[in-house]
């Protein structure tokens, strides 16, 4: 029983550890994929250890030391200390007899910057955008191929298949595991912060009584947006995504009513959305502001949600600020999903008429086609300025282009309300 | 999920003494970890009892009643709000928490009920009805 118990404890502090492992044992070595078996040995190694000896004090400078031990044996076995390696094992032959304290001076000198280092490799965009984010979750959040296959409703060997290769792609790709400065690393930056987003949206498109390993990713991208704050304290869009996040996070709780049906921003209990992390967003959004970085794509969504999130009352919503926000984000980020959003907000802040003369401008952009929201918009639009029969004619188009039943029904019943 | 976890109080605690500069520092060191680590939601250390009030319920009735408090190892001298994978990775990290008293003490760990989870099975139709009903008193409809 107590061994077992112990092999808990030992799983538990190897997860905490892990990022940080993964991303010192990988600049060490140069290679992710050798990186995650030298921490993968490592843990073996403790659960023969340490439920004779205890666990160490330091357990992350413990786990470090044998991880690099174990290199170094691999290293000189496959006799890498020739050619281009030379330069490695010199570094090698330095630390082979470094004590546990000098490794843990080491990681704590080092270990934001490896943990960056890592989380760009992660993200790097050699790799598709679904294996960027698997492998962000496997080497960072530590979450298991089958916690990642359940989450992104896939299969087991299809996300090991996927994982294995991005590293096969990393190796290939002679990665220095050094922070990228300057434009390289605005442009990695912007892959990463994607990639985080991603996981977020991922769980925020949950639905009740799905495997709660869904929702979860909403927590898991707050935790790595937080990560990353701490370990680039002054890139405005950072604090930008982290308070879109913190305040999307907030309404978890209120977007779904029982039967499982979305919950409209306006219709939501106001009083159920969580005070605390809206706080934490709006002070993240400030940071992101204060750095300069007002105008950023994830910043202004982040102000935006943030309109809401200040609202009370649906009623008191500033929409005017909303409508410039989206005027300001359609520069910055041109789409016409914005401009309709912007359109919305317009309509909102200065009646169904400014509303009217900006969606037939929208209307023309092929994207939104077939896109339900438009048509719902403009019939939401036509309803309000009291010209019903039209109204009916959008509002019965959109019931025809959604997917979602639900969605389908409540046009349908807007549809009728239009009399005719 | 997320946990509460609470610093017993303690004597000393409880007498007002404040915590060394070595402890402070060690806690500062601490704190950075676990926001670092993307766990830390929120965290406050709290005054004596002696400073603090009790509210007391019976029926209609509510009586105040003014610290301090007896039965000090069940008093809270501190608080964190953490998001964490599970109750395992966060009695890790309460592990790795300096001792917050000079002397013995103890640290609380527990979860927060999550609505989502914790009353999806709770929340009837009629429940639903009684949420709409405040929302539209609370919105003025």
């Amino acid at each position: 029983m107590a061994t077992r118990q112990t092999h808990q404890t030992i799983e538990t502090v190897f997860r905490i550890e892990q990022a940080r492992l993964i991303a010192g044992l990988a600049r060490f070595v140069r290679d992710v994929g050798l990186a995650e078996e030298l921490a993968q040995d490592a843990l073996v190694s403790a659960l023969s250890e340490w439920p004779k000896s205890g666990v160490p004090n330091n357990p992350g400078a413990w786990l470090m030391a044998a991880a690099k031990r174990r290199a170094i044996d691999g290293m000189r076995r496959n006799k890498m200390l020739e050619r281009k390696h030379t330069e490695i094992a010199r570094d090698l032959d330095d630390e082979r007899d470094s004590s546990v304290e000098q490794i843990e001076e080491a990681i704590d000198d080092d270990v934001g910057d490896e943990l960056l280092s890592l989380l760009f490799v992660a993200c790097h965009p050699v790799l598709s955008k679904e294996a960027r984010a698997a492998l962000t979750l496997r080497l960072i959040g530590g979450l298991t191929t089958d916690e990642i296959a359940r989450a992104f409703l896939s299969n087991e060997a299809t996300i090991a298949q996927r994982i294995v290769r991005a590293k096969a792609t990393l190796g290939g790709a002679g990665l220095t595991f050094e922070v990228p400065r300057g434009n390289e690393r605005n442009e990695r930056m912007a892959s990463v912060l994607e990639v985080i987003y991603l996981i977020f949206n991922e769980g925020y498109a949950a639905t009740a009584g799905e495997d709660l390993i869904r929702p979860a990713l909403c927590a898991e991208a707050q935790r790595l947006g937080r990560i990353l704050a701490s370990l680039a304290p002054n890139e405005p869009e950072v604090f930008g995504l982290l308070a879109l996040m913190e305040i999307q996070a907030s309404r978890l709780a209120t977007r779904t009513a029982p039967d499982g049906s979305l919950v409209s921003l306006t219709e939501q209990n106001r009083a159920r959305w969580n005070q605390l992390l809206i706080r934490r967003g709006l002070a993240a959004l400030e940071r992101a502001e204060s750095l300069g970085g007002g105008n950023g794509p994830y910043a202004l969504q982040a102000a935006l949600a943030a309109c809401h999130a200040r609202a009370r009352k649906a009623v008191e919503t500033d929409w005017k600020k909303i409508a410039y926000l989206y005027g300001t984000l359609s520069k910055v980020m041109p789409s016409p999903v914005v401009d309709l959003n912007r359109a919305i907000a317009v309509s909102m802040a200065f009646g169904p008429e400014a509303g009217l003369k900006l969606i037939d401008e929208i209307a023309q952009a092929a994207a939104l086609r077939n896109y339900a929201p438009l048509p719902a918009a403009k019939g939401d639009f036509l309803f309000r300025a009291g010209r019903l029969a039209e109204a009916r004619i959008e509002f019965e188009r959109a019931a025809e282009l959604t997917r979602n039943e639900r969605e389908k029904a409540f046009l349908l019943k807007r549809a009728a309300a239009c009399g005719g | 999920m997320r946990v509460m976890v609470m610093v017993k109080a303690t004597k000393d605690s409880e007498a007002g003494i404040m915590p060394s500069t070595e402890l402070i520092g060690a806690m500062g060191k601490y704190n950075e970890e676990l926001i670092n680590a993307g766990i830390m939601l929120a965290g406050e250390g709290l005054r004596s009892s002696a400073k603090g009030k009790r509210v007391a319920f019976d029926g209609a009735s509510r009586t105040v009643i003014d610290g301090p408090f007896a039965e000090t190892r069940e008093l809270v001298a501190g608080f964190w709000l953490w998001q964490v994978k599970d109750m395992a990775e966060a009695i890790e990290w309460v592990k790795r928490c300096p001792n917050p008293m000079p002397g013995p003490s103890e640290i609380e760990i527990r979860e927060v009920v999550e609505f989502d989870t914790d009353f999806g099975e709770v929340l009837t139709p009629e429940l639903a009805e009684l949420h709409q009903r405040n929302r539209d008193k609370t919105e003025g409809h």
